[in-house]
C-alpha cells in the first residue's frame, strides 16, 4: 500500500491505496465522489473524464498514485463555475441528456471544447466530442447544447 | 477491468530509472502518459511487476531547435503538437497527425516517445516520423544511441529497446520550403486506431518517402512508389497504383485482398495530396 495525497475539487485527499488503483476508483471509492461514472474502463467511452491540472483526462486510464500533488476536478467540483452553469443550462434546455450516465464526461468535455474553440459549429463539436459515447440521445441535443453555450459565451466576451 | 497488482516507483532522474529498469529485466516497465499501457494492463494483455513512472523526468521534456531541425523530448504530448505551441519543422504535417490521434483527453497525456516504444502497428507517430526521417535517441545502461524509426521498430509491438533503455528524444529534420506532404487515414470510427494510414513526403530536394501503416501492418516504407515519384514526379495514377501494389505485396505479404485495397486507396490519397500544387 502507498499513501498518496492529491487535491480533489480544492480539498486535499490523503489515502492509503494499492498502486494499481485508478484515479476513477480513488474518486468514487475513497472520496465518495460518484459523479465520475465508469462506463468501459478502457478509455473508449469518456464517461469517467475529469480534469488533472486543468486538462481533461480519462480517470480510468490514470493511476491515482501518478496524480500525487496534482489538482483533480470532478463534475462535483464545477458547481458555481459560471462557465459550467451556462453549459448546464443549455444541456437542460436543449435536452442534452436522458439517463445522465455520460453527462459528467460530456459536461467536462463541453467546457474544454469551448475553451479551445470560440463559438464552434456543429462539425467541430462533433469531431471534438467523438471520444464520448451517449447511448440515449443520438447526440443531437448534446451538440446543440454545446453550440448554444458557445454562442452565448462568445456574445458575452 | 482492473490491472493485476504491481509495485510502483517514481525515480527522480533518468539514471535512477534506467537502473531500476535494468534490474527488473523486463518485469519492470516504464509508464509515462499510460494511455495505451493502462488499458493493456487493465485488460491484462500486458503485465508488470514494477511500474516505473517516468512521466515527471525533466530529461524527457526538453524541446530544442538544432541546426537541422527540432528535437522533442520523448514526453512531448500529442496535444502539445496539436496546439502548435512548439516549433514545427514539418510544415503542418505533425499538427495534422497529432490532432487525429484518439481523443483530446488521451492526447493531453499520451506521448510521442510512448507511441514509438509501444510500436502499435496502426499508431500515427511511427508512420509520420518515419516519413519525416526522424532520429530517435535512446539512453540505456551502456550509454546513448541514436537510430532511425525503421531501425527502432522491428515489427508489431516489437522494438530494439533492451530492458533499461528509454527513448529520450526525437529529432525531426526541417522540411525544405518546397517539400510537400500528404496524410490519409482510414479508421472505422474517429479516434480509433487506423485500418490504413499513409504519410507521403515529396519534393524539396530530398528523396520521396511514402509510408503505410495499419492494424495488421507495421509502419513500412514503400520504396517502389517513392522511387517512381523521384524519377517521375508527375507519374500517372495507373503507374502509381502498380508501384503501390508491388510495394504492398512486399511489405504486407499476408494481407488479404480487402486490406490491400484499403491500403492502396489510402496511399494513393496521401501521394495525390502531396502532389497538389
Amino acid at each position: 500500500m502507498i499513501t498518496v495525497t492529491l487535491t480533489v475539487n480544492g480539498q486535499e485527499e490523503t489515502h492509503s491505496i494499492e498502486a494499481r488503483e485508478t484515479l476513477a476508483d480513488f474518486l468514487r471509492e475513497r472520496c465518495n465522489l460518484t459523479g465520475t461514472h465508469l462506463g468501459c474502463e478502457h478509455g473508449a467511452c469518456g464517461a469517467c473524464t475529469v480534469t488533472i491540472n486543468g486538462l481533461p483526462a480519462r480517470s480510468c486510464l490514470t493511476l491515482a498514485v501518478m496524480c500525487e500533488d496534482r489538482a483533480v476536478q470532478t463534475v462535483e467540483g464545477t458547481r458555481g463555475d459560471p462557465e459550467m452553469d451556462l453549459i448546464r443550462k443549455h444541456f437542460h434546455e436543449a435536452h442534452g441528456l436522458q439517463c445522465g450516465y455520460c453527462t459528467p464526461g460530456m459536461l467536462l468535455a463541453a467546457r474544454d471544447i469551448l475553451r479551445r474553440h470560440k463559438a464552434p459549429g456543429e462539425a467541430t463539436i462533433r469531431k471534438e466530442l467523438s471520444g464520448h459515447l451517449c447511448r440515449c440521445t443520438g447526440y443531437v441535443g448534446i451538440v446543440e447544447a454545446i453550440r448554444r453555450a458557445g454562442a452565448e459565451l462568445s456574445d458575452k466576451s | 477491468m482492473k490491472p493485476a497488482p504491481f509495485d510502483y516507483v517514481r525515480p527522480s532522474h533518468l539514471g535512477e530509472a534506467t537502473e531500476i529498469l535494468v534490474k527488473g529485466q523486463g518485469s519492470a516497465i516504464p509508464i509515462s502518459g499510460g494511455q495505451s499501457l493502462m488499458p493493456m494492463l487493465s485488460l491484462r494483455v500486458a503485465s508488470a511487476e514494477t511500474l516505473v513512472d517516468i512521466s515527471r523526468l525533466f530529461e524527457l521534456k526538453t524541446v530544442e531547435e538544432t541546426s537541422t531541425g527540432i528535437s522533442y523530448g520523448a514526453a512531448t504530448t500529442h496535444a502539445a503538437i496539436e496546439d502548435g505551441k512548439l516549433p514545427d519543422p514539418s510544415r503542418g504535417l505533425m499538427h495534422k497527425v497529432a490532432s487525429g490521434i484518439s481523443y483530446r483527453a488521451v492526447r493531453n497525456f499520451g506521448t510521442m516517445g510512448g507511441s514509438l516504444a509501444l510500436a502499435d502497428p496502426a499508431a500515427d507517430w511511427p508512420a509520420c516520423l518515419m516519413a519525416l526521417g526522424a532520429l530517435v535517441t535512446i539512453v540505456g545502461p551502456d550509454g546513448n544511441r541514436t537510430v532511425t524509426v525503421p531501425e527502432l521498430i522491428e515489427g508489431p509491438y516489437t522494438t530494439i529497446l533492451a530492458p533499461g533503455e528509454v527513448i529520450t528524444s526525437i529529432e525531426v529534420p526541417r522540411l525544405p520550403a518546397e517539400a510537400r506532404w500528404g496524410y490519409s487515414k482510414f479508421a472505422r470510427k474517429s479516434g480509433a486506431f487506423a485500418n490504413s494510414l499513409s504519410v507521403a513526403v515529396i519534393g524539396g530536394g530530398n528523396k520521396a518517402r511514402v509510408v503505410i501503416a495499419g492494424s495488421s501492418t507495421s509502419s513500412s516504407l514503400l520504396t517502389d512508389t517513392a522511387s517512381l515519384l523521384d524519377r517521375t514526379p508527375d507519374a500517372t495514377e495507373d503507374d502509381l497504383k502498380t508501384a503501390i501494389r508491388d510495394d504492398l505485396t512486399k511489405v504486407d505479404p499476408n494481407g488479404d485482398d480487402y486490406q490491400h485495397r484499403s491500403h492502396a486507396a489510402i496511399v494513393l490519397r496521401a501521394v495525390q495530396q502531396a502532389r497538389l500544387p
